[in-house]
């Protein structure tokens, strides 16, 4: 906890500083601390926000145009890996699944990190009864697993990454706050925070300004577990067909997709598409769970 | 004490189970247009159909009325008709329901004996055995189970021959070969979380100051682990196996639907594809229920295992 | 440790008589401490003769509580240690299997913290027999019987009801209670307790010491009583000894290690404690901190830097231990500072002389 936070109010100190939090090491120093793994996975989800960001620009052929006389022709000239089910380039097929596939998990974990941590903070500064309400509630809630939410999303709302997303985030929502409550119960018995409150700073303002900064590194190693979680659930749904569309581009259906490919000896398009989502998802666990054990501390 | 407890979970069981039927039921009118379009599915219906639906669901009558008759008659059976099948969903679901409880109990056992298994052998022991287990399981546990179901299919069914790819299989034995290839896709990341957390509670629980103590009153090591270290441990390793057993039913939908299997799951998808509410409610609704039971089940055995839970704080 | 003229520690080391309980000849133990090998304890000699009971009295990081691993035969993994220890004669080391158990159910421990040290999901009455059922063949009916006297013994009237509830369900102090019982079940000769009333809030303190010595004197068992506390250590037990930075500084008997110290830093414990008599301007402590075994150098004494008394010869070379009137100190001038070290820091005046080497 920093022990700056023991000072009245600080007009004066920015989020930045807020940001690197206790010991004052930043987010280069916070990294370098989770070991040559932690490192390691950083830089594989650097390469992948990269190819999010940029993938449809970086994707040499057209992703979305199908050419059946070239389907499941293996590796040639500038096909590193040959062409899928309906004859588009796989490469840029994967470059160009790379947003949808990144930023679904993205929203979810905003929306599901933001109406946890919400709640969380509800649930310890009052204490009491609306504590054990919003506890009551969120153990009632978290009875529906995520893809069956988001499988009866689809059936209501249509098929789509919006439906899905949303289905999810609500179904993650209470573990985030389970999690958070903990820390934020915890913050919110700190000396700091009695202090500040006999001086009359409001709720809002020192949950806001001082609590949720305390918490950064607990959040930020939960939200780094759940993306990984989120984007193998995403990648499920879009297997299934009611997630993202085809023929839009995205690791999962090209799963889908491909699958009859493994099936009569073709295995290159399939298994590319799986193995983007495992190494992502693996760098995101890994990077979590270091990020988790320094957040313990 | 115990029995205090267990009502306080009962009630929170038939709770759960309340809100979450309550929101399966709202789906309906959740849907964009009328009840009417979101139960057909947005087919042109004749007049006559419309009258049948407006007299099965209740459409007349307010909001909770209906949930209770639509509450009331799945409590007895009646989950509805099939809008593209045209047959009762319960005996719909009867038909299939083995294949998943089948598919979930194989992939359930497979994480017991090897999530358990290969975490107590590297929890125990240190050195390269327990090095190597960790990165394995790291890798795994990232692993979504269609992933693991092209390749399992890419390996053993295509490459090796030595499983089929896709179907049930008539008979039992036959099913037991159809099965083997989705229980270990559906077990694969599970296991590996499995695996880790019990490692990791074994290691703690081995360390412990208790354990000490039997050290230094001459307790022998077979002794030790087994009733000190592992009867400890299992308290944590029940609560993960648990959650992830329960995990399962929902995972089991894509398992189905990449080995083409006649499961809940496989059908559930269908459902939702093809927008027959009924089918989709139905199945949410057992699916539901098992995980809310489940986890129950988990809570009982926490329960049980550690008295502090139930047995409260100290008397004099 | 340049100690060269010395194969045997000193005679005054020992008890006086014959028949060993415990021997402690010269341990030194090294641990891996941040991936480099440090000694934690240092040339520690100390002797308990059948029915005595030994002080071992020192802060945190003096090493006290790893002397009692190690005659425990508890050390961590990895631990080198050198020396002996002898049990009846037998070395401790060497023993395995079934001697191992026999010597583990003749040597018992109490620990700091019952609660860390009772496994909360098995029962008190699990607990308590689970020694005598497993190594001692005891039919368990018989040995639930056992348990309750010995309950009874040390003040635990319900006895049979306890056997019944689990650890959460006893406060600190019945835990601890239970504890001891639990160590006098096996009917051991030797008792190891570390720091057994550090853990419990002081009113409770009280009554476990109290009934902890009594059962000792009873039974007439041998102990070596671990803690913090000079004077706990000099009103329960015969003889005391001081330890600081892994090694003995000295051994003395309980009741003139007050009247009469004869190391500096003994003196400065006693006189570090408020008295509740004398109004003082200001609280004395010992300037500096204490230090771990492994960061005391080896050419020098360990506790010059914080010594009111130091000389240059301190600087030069460690001290060995000599043996004066009975008790034994690791200071070279304890001879001279003789009687002036109870009085405080203040009295003793800087010597222009050399101090003599001490005789026996």
């Amino acid at each position: 906890m920093s022990t700056a936070a023991l000072m009245p109010d600080q007009a004066g100190t920015t989020w930045r500083e807020r940001l690197r939090g206790p010991g004052g090491r930043g987010v280069l120093g916070r990294l370098q601390s989770t070991g040559p793994a932690g490192i390691a996975s950083a830089c594989v989800i650097a390469v992948a926000t990269f190819a999010a960001v940029f993938g449809t620009l970086l994707a040499p052929y057209n992703p979305v145009l199908a050419n059946l006389s070239l389907a499941w022709v293996g590796p040639t000239g500038g096909h590193l890996l040959g062409y899928d089910v309906e004859g588009r380039d796989v490469l840029s097929r994967l470059l160009a699944g790379a947003p949808t596939s990144m930023l679904g998990p993205l929203a979810v974990v905003v929306l599901s990190m933001t109406a946890g941590t919400l709640l969380a903070i509800a649930a310890a500064w009052r204490r009491g009864a609306v504590d054990a309400v919003i506890s009551s509630g969120l153990d009632i809630v978290f009875a529906f697993p995520g893809i069956l939410l988001a499988v009866l999303a689809t059936a209501v709302f249509g098929a789509g990454l919006p439906a899905a997303t949303i289905a999810l985030s609500i179904a993650y929502t209470p573990y985030v706050a389970r999690v958070l409550r903990g820390a934020a119960l915890k913050e919110r018995s700190q000396a700091y925070v009695a202090a500040l409150e006999v001086q009359g700073v409001s709720a809002p303002r020192i949950c806001l300004r001082h609590i949720v900064p305390n918490m950064l590194p607990l959040i930020i190693a939960q939200a780094t577990i759940m993306f990984g979680w989120a984007m193998v659930d995403l990648a499920a749904i879009s297997f299934l067909g009611l997630g993202v569309q085809p023929p839009s581009p995205n690791w999962g259906v090209m799963i889908s997709e491909n699958q009859a490919g493994i099936m009569q000896g073709y295995p290159l398009p399939a298994l590319t598409a799986g193995i983007c989502i495992v190494v992502v998802v693996v760098a995101f666990n890994v990077l979590g769970e270091r990020l988790l054990a320094e957040a313990g501390q | 004490m115990l029995g205090r407890f267990l009502a306080r979970r009962l009630a929170m069981l038939v709770a759960s189970l309340l809100v979450a039927s309550f929101i399966i039921f709202a789906a309906v009118y959740a849907a964009p247009g009328n009840p009417i379009s979101a139960l057909s599915g947005g087919r042109a219906l004749p007049a006559s159909a419309v009258a049948i639906l407006e007299q099965r669901y209740h459409l007349n009558e307010p909001f909770f009325v209906q949930y209770w008759y639509w509450l009331s008659n799945a409590l007895h059976g009646n989950l509805g008709i099939s809008i593209t099948l045209r047959e009762n969903v319960s005996s719909l679901i009867a038909s299939r329901i083995w294949t998943t409880a089948g598919l979930v109990a194989y992939a359930s056992v497979l994480i017991v004996i090897f999530g358990i298994g290969l975490g107590i052998l590297s929890g125990l022991r240190r050195g390269i055995a327990d090095t190597g287990t960790l990165v394995v399981t790291a890798i795994s546990a990232a692993i979504p189970g269609f992933v693991a179901a092209i390749v399992l299919i890419l390996l053993f069914a295509v490459e090796l021959g030595w499983f089929p790819a896709l179907g049930n299989g008539t008979g039992f034995v036959s099913n037991l070969r159809h099965f083997t290839l989705p229980a270990v896709a559906l077990a694969i990341s599970s296991l590996a979380i499995v695996a880790r957390v019990t490692r990791a509670s074994v290691r703690t629980e081995s360390e412990r100051e208790h354990v000490q103590t039997a050290v230094s009153r001459g307790i022998p090591a077979r002794q030790l682990i087994r009733r000190h270290v592992l009867r400890n441990a299992a308290i944590p390793i029940t609560t993960i196996t648990g959650i992830t057993i329960a995990s399962l039913i929902a995972l089991d939908a894509v398992i189905e639907t990449a080995f083409s299997l006649n499961g809940l799951g496989a059908y559930l998808v269908q459902a939702a594809e093809s927008k027959d509410l009924a089918v989709v409610q139905g199945i949410s609704l057992v699916l539901v229920t098992a995980f809310v039971v489940v986890n129950l089940i988990v809570d009982l055995l926490y329960a049980v295992l550690d008295p502090r839970v139930t047995l409260g704080s100290r008397a004099q | 440790m340049t100690g060269a003229g010395q194969a045997a520690p000193p005679a005054e080391a020992r008890p006086p008589g014959a028949g060993r309980l415990l021997e402690v000849e010269r341990l030194t133990v090294r641990l891996r401490v941040e991936g480099v090998r440090r000694a934690v304890l240092r040339d520690v000699s100390l002797a308990i003769a059948p029915g005595e009971a030994v002080g071992l009295v020192g802060e945190s990081g003096s090493g006290k509580s790893m002397t009692a691993r190690a005659i425990g035969r508890l050390l961590p993994d990895g631990a080198q240690a050198e020396g002996t220890i002898r049990f009846h004669g037998q070395d401790v080391a060497a023993l395995s299997g079934s001697d191992l158990r026999r010597y583990r159910s003749q040597v018992a421990l109490i620990f700091q913290d019952p609660r860390a040290h009772t496994n909360p999901v098995r029962r008190i009455g699990d607990f308590m027999t689970e020694a005598l059922r497993t190594n001692l063949g005891v039919p368990p009916g018989e040995a639930a019987r056992r348990a309750v006297d010995m309950l009874a013994q040390v003040g635990i009237d319900d006895g049979a009801r306890r056997l019944r509830q689990y650890p959460h369900q006893l406060s600190g102090g019945l835990l601890q209670r239970v504890m001891i019982a639990t160590a006098l079940l096996t009917e051991p000769r030797l008792l190891l307790a570390d720091e057994p009333t550090t853990a419990l809030d002081v009113t409770t303190q009280a009554e476990v010491m109290a009934i902890l010595d009594e059962l000792r004197r009873e039974l007439h068992l041998g102990m070596l009583f671990i803690t913090h506390d000079l004077e706990l250590a000099a009103a329960i037990c015969d003889r005391t000894a001081v330890m600081y930075a892994g090694q003995i500084v000295e051994v003395r008997s309980s009741a003139m290690l007050h009247s009469d110290p004869l190391h500096p830093y003994t003196a400065a414990l006693a006189g570090a404690r408020p008295d509740i008599s004398r109004t003082a301007a200001r609280l004395r402590a010992i300037p500096g901190r204490p230090l771990s075994a492994f960061e005391a150098p080896d050419d020098q004494c360990a506790f010059a830097p914080r010594c009111a008394h130091a000389q240059d010869a301190c600087w030069e070379a460690a001290p060995d231990l000599v043996e004066l009137d009975g008790g034994v100190s690791r200071c070279r001038r304890a001879a001279t500072l003789r009687g002036r070290l109870a009085a405080g820091p203040e009295a003793a005046e800087p010597e222009t002389a050399e101090p003599e080497a001490a005789d026996a």
